[in-house]
């Protein structure tokens, strides 16, 4: 029998990978983006896992209206970079620093 | 070791180690790649915690849809490779570092010792003909029918939202566009006008025979 803690650690762990992947990867914007796409499965991971475990099926509700947001946000997030690319011929996070944050 | 429990293992394994791939390789089409196989494990993963649904919906979704727009907005630009890489190993000890202490602090939270099976006690197991997507869609489309509205409305801003930003109006002289505001404005008397004039009448031509005679 799988155990609670082992889904939380996996998602632990899946979290802090694309954790690692956002502080290393401080070029490349499109890396950015499919490591926020990691973080958030890490935490709909932990959703399923509690869903399961209590027997409530709002978690999974939860984690559907998750994904929606998450493929909304991916599409305008490289629709984005796209015209980034075109303005600036390049996608390194370096040459984004117009806005001086 | 169950069974179940080496499948979950293995699955995770699998995530994992293509997370970390994801992260470290070079080419952002290997990497986005590598991401792919990572959410199919992890499909497997939710489906072993009996979310079938939406393990499906991840591998339809994500690796359907979401994953092959990455992978054709990586292949459409031409990116310098050898810029992107800078800096990965400057970063690499104290990310390691700081990441590595974060996983000590949540394994200490989230380890055996508070959500063990022990401490939370067994999941209830569904029988063979349960069906999670008619769980799933019962409390969607009575309780959070307003939410799923809204995330229908969320959806179609994001696609106008995509379309806006990166349709492109080229100059004109290069391209014939429709102006629209111009076309529904117009008048029948923007098209045609009437003038007065007197009727003409057109003379018979005579036939060349009677001419002839």
């Amino acid at each position: 029998m799988i155990a609670l803690s082992d889904y939380l650690i996996f998602g632990a762990i899946l979290f802090i990978i694309s954790m690692a992947g956002i502080f290393l990867n401080r070029k490349n914007v499109i890396v950015l983006l499919m490591a926020i796409e990691l973080l958030l499965l890490a935490v709909n991971t932990n959703l399923v896992a509690f869903s399961h475990f209590h027997n409530d099926v709002i978690g999974q509700i939860f984690v559907f209206f998750i994904l929606t947001v998450a493929a909304a946000e991916a599409a305008i997030g490289l629709a984005i970079i796209v015209l980034v690319f075109r303005k600036r011929k390049s996608i390194n996070v370096d040459d984004l620093g117009t806005l001086k944050g | 070791m169950t069974f179940e429990l080496f499948i979950f293992y293995f699955l995770a394994g699998v995530a994992c180690t293509s997370g970390v791939m994801m992260i470290t390789i070079k080419d952002p089409v290997k990497a986005a790649l590598w991401l792919v196989l990572a959410f199919i494990a992890t499909a497997g993963v939710w489906i072993t915690a009996q979310a079938e649904f939406l393990g499906l919906v991840l591998i339809l979704v994500y690796v359907g849809a979401v994953m092959v727009l990455f992978l054709f907005v990586v292949m459409m630009l031409d990116i310098n490779l050898s810029i992107l890489k800078e800096g990965f190993t400057q970063y690499l000890p104290i990310g390691t570092m700081v990441v590595l202490s974060i996983a000590a602090m949540m394994y200490m939270v989230l380890g055996p010792e508070n959500f063990g099976l022990d401490v939370t006690g067994a999941p209830v197991v569904h029988p063979e003909d349960y069906s999670n997507t008619q769980a799933i869609g019962l409390e969607l489309y009575t309780v959070h029918v307003y939410a799923f509205i809204l995330a229908a409305v969320l959806l179609l801003l994001g696609i106008v939202a995509a379309i806006a930003l990166s349709l492109r109006r080229r100059p004109t002289g290069e391209v014939l566009y429709q102006d629209i505001d111009k076309q529904v404005k117009t008048q029948a008397s923007d098209r045609f006008k009437m003038i007065k004039m007197k009727s003409e009448i057109e003379e018979p031509i005579k036939p060349k025979e009677e001419e002839e005679k």
